[in-house]
């Protein structure tokens, strides 16, 4: 039997519909907080520092800011995405339904995706009225901005249902996930830091997304493009396995 | 066979250790009303939730009309509508948006025309641009109905259909269903209520502690279990059942101050008249007399203590 493309567009369709219920939240967000950023450290400390690496502070932010509101956002719209049903009890609908688990991820975790790159792209507009922006790679860009996107949606499904309660939702992305992005180079380059945390920071994986995506606007990063890509691409499979492991053990869904 | 749907050696032992299901094996008749029987924890939402995929079992099969449950489950679940016992669902969206939901996760395209009979014979076409929150909990369960056999299943599943429902609700509930075996619906309903097995069912299979403990034609099994006792309060408590009375079996009840007569209402000679004439006769004096349907324990009670082959 085929695939159960009206299975997976049903999922897609009624996630994004959670999302457009509340429209104006979900803009209204990201354009205030990037604003204040802007206004924070565009402003503040972007008059002092003039440049970083050649290029004006307010832009060398933007790449950083985006990826902060792309990860967080990422996790939060999967995870809730799918600990709802759990927690309503309508994954019984889920589960009875001829929906395989590849179909089910597709559908939750490409809306919390698209919902993310959307996102990310009214960030970019909004940087775009404060600071002067090129886009040296764009093709690249919107690559990262996919891989990024969907890699970190699969995350926050599959701590959606790992979690137990509405705390354990948020206490990931606040204890972990927030801090590796601040200091993970959002708003500076790890060139910048003095030894030995310059090479601490290359434990953290967040620096090469902020880095990859980063030369795709400014064509330079604090590693290599090949490395960035390869630890979104090594993030994507682990989670990819981990979620296989879950759908065909029930995992957390099934008693 | 016309079975639609076959369960064999199905087991379920959950992770606390505790065993739901032991042993069933269950044939469903293409287009039958089957009424799953039996009391509290007995382990009919176990059984309906192993069917439909929601829990995993531990040991036995379920093949629907000839698919594997587990091997081939989109075929399988296709073909299966299920309205769980307990209410869930989002509250935000509306009904006509909830059904249209479940209609493509099933993997049917739009009907329009399909919905729109559905919600009408549920009576919630009027609500159908309601918010299911602002819906009164009788109708939220018919949402869950409507949202079940909103992709035309072959199989509908419904867990304790009347819980919590009006008397007027449950009738209009009891027509919905022979409606949908007119068109050929095989119904597979459980409840705690034999007069609920007796008014919807063709066949009623009764479950206890996990063990299905008969399944019949459901003539024959209320024939079986429509026992009923008629219960004599004594003027003088008595310290055993008085002489003479022999012909009727009475037991001795409540510390000796009631007599307790069991009979088969539907029998021709209920033996009631003649034991009022004899205790009439014996000058046994009494205060009260009530009957009333054995209850589903003493049947339990009864179908434990008759060997399985001998009852079936
Ligand atoms: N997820 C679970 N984990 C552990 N035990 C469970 C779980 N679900 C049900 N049980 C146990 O399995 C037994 C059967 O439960 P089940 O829900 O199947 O009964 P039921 O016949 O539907 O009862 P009711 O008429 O009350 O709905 C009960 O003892 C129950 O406590
Ligand atoms: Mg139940």
């Amino acid at each position: 039997m085929s695939a159960n493309w009206n299975g997976i567009w049903a999922i897609y369709r009624f996630e994004m519909a959670r999302a457009l219920r509340t429209l104006w939240q979900s803009v209204a967000t990201p354009v205030i907080t990037t604003s204040l950023y802007f206004v924070v450290f565009g402003g503040a400390i972007g008059s002092r520092m003039q440049q970083v690496g050649g290029v004006h502070y307010g832009s060398f932010i933007v790449p950083g800011l985006i990826m902060l509101s792309l990860l967080t956002q990422s996790i939060s719209n999967a995870s809730i995405g799918i600990y709802f049903p759990k927690f309503i009890g309508t994954i019984y609908e889920l589960l009875s339904a001829p929906v395989s688990s590849l179909e089910m991820v597709i559908g939750y975790v490409g809306a919390a995706a698209t919902k993310s790159v959307v996102l990310g792209l009214i960030i970019l507009g909004t940087a775009t009225l404060f600071v002067p922006l090129e886009i040296a790679h764009p093709l690249a860009m919107i690559a990262f901005l996919l891989l990024t996107a969907i890699s970190f949606s699969m995350f926050g499904f599959i701590l959606g249902i790992w979690a137990k309660g509405f705390e354990q939702l948020t206490i990931v992305p606040a204890l972990l996930v927030t801090p590796l992005t601040f200091l993970g180079g959002a708003f500076y380059s790890i060139d910048m830091l003095p030894q030995p945390w310059r090479t601490v920071s290359l434990f953290n994986p967040v620096v090469y997304l902020i880095s990859g995506f980063r030369w795709s606007f400014f064509d330079k990063g604090d590693v290599s493009v090949g490395i960035s890509l390869a630890a979104i691409g090594a993030f994507l499979v682990i989670c990819l396995g981990i979620i296989t492991w879950i759908f065909k053990t029930g995992w957390r869904l099934k008693s | 066979m016309n079975a639609i749907l076959s369960v064999a050696g199905l087991g379920k032992t959950y992770d606390s250790g505790l065993t739901a299901l032991d042993h069933v094996d269950l044939d469903i008749n293409k287009g039958e009303i089957f009424a799953l029987l039996g009391p509290n924890g007995a382990g009919k939402t176990t059984l309906i939730s192993i069917i439909c995929g929601i829990v995993t079992p531990t040991a036995g099969t379920v093949t629907v009309a000839g698919h594997d449950a587990i091997r081939d489950y989109r075929a399988a679940r296709s073909m299966i509508g299920l309205v769980p016992q307990e209410m869930a669902a989002d509250m935000f969206v509306t009904v006509q948006a909830a059904v249209r939901f479940s209609r493509r996760l099933f993997g049917k395209g739009p009907n329009e025309a399909h919905i729109e009979e559905v919600l009408k014979d549920l009576s919630l076409w009027d609500k159908r641009k309601s918010q299911i929150r602002e819906l009164s909990g009788g109708m939220k369960r018919r949402v869950l109905i409507a949202k079940a056999l909103a992709h035309e299943p072959d199989i509908l599943f419904l867990d304790e259909p009347t819980a919590g429902v009006d008397v007027e609700l449950r009738r209009d509930m009891w027509k919905l269903v022979h409606k949908l075996r007119d068109k050929g619906t095989t119904i597979i309903l459980t409840t705690h209520y034999i007069e609920e097995a007796e008014e919807m069912a063709d066949r009623v299979g009764v479950i206890n502690k996990g063990q299905l403990l008969i399944v019949e034609e459901k003539t024959a099994l209320m024939k079986k279990l429509g026992k009923r006792q008629m219960l004599i309060t004594l003027q003088d408590p008595a310290d055993a059942v008085p002489p003479g009375l022999d012909d009727w079996q009475l037991e001795l009840a409540d510390d000796g101050t009631k007599l307790r007569y069991v009979f088969d209402a539907q029998a021709e000679h209920t033996g009631i008249p003649s034991l009022l004439r004899k205790l009439a006769e014996l000058g046994i004096g009494f205060k009260d007399l009530e009957t009333s349907k054995s209850s589903l324990e003493d049947i339990f009670v009864d179908l434990v203590h008759t060997p399985k082959e001998q009852a079936a």
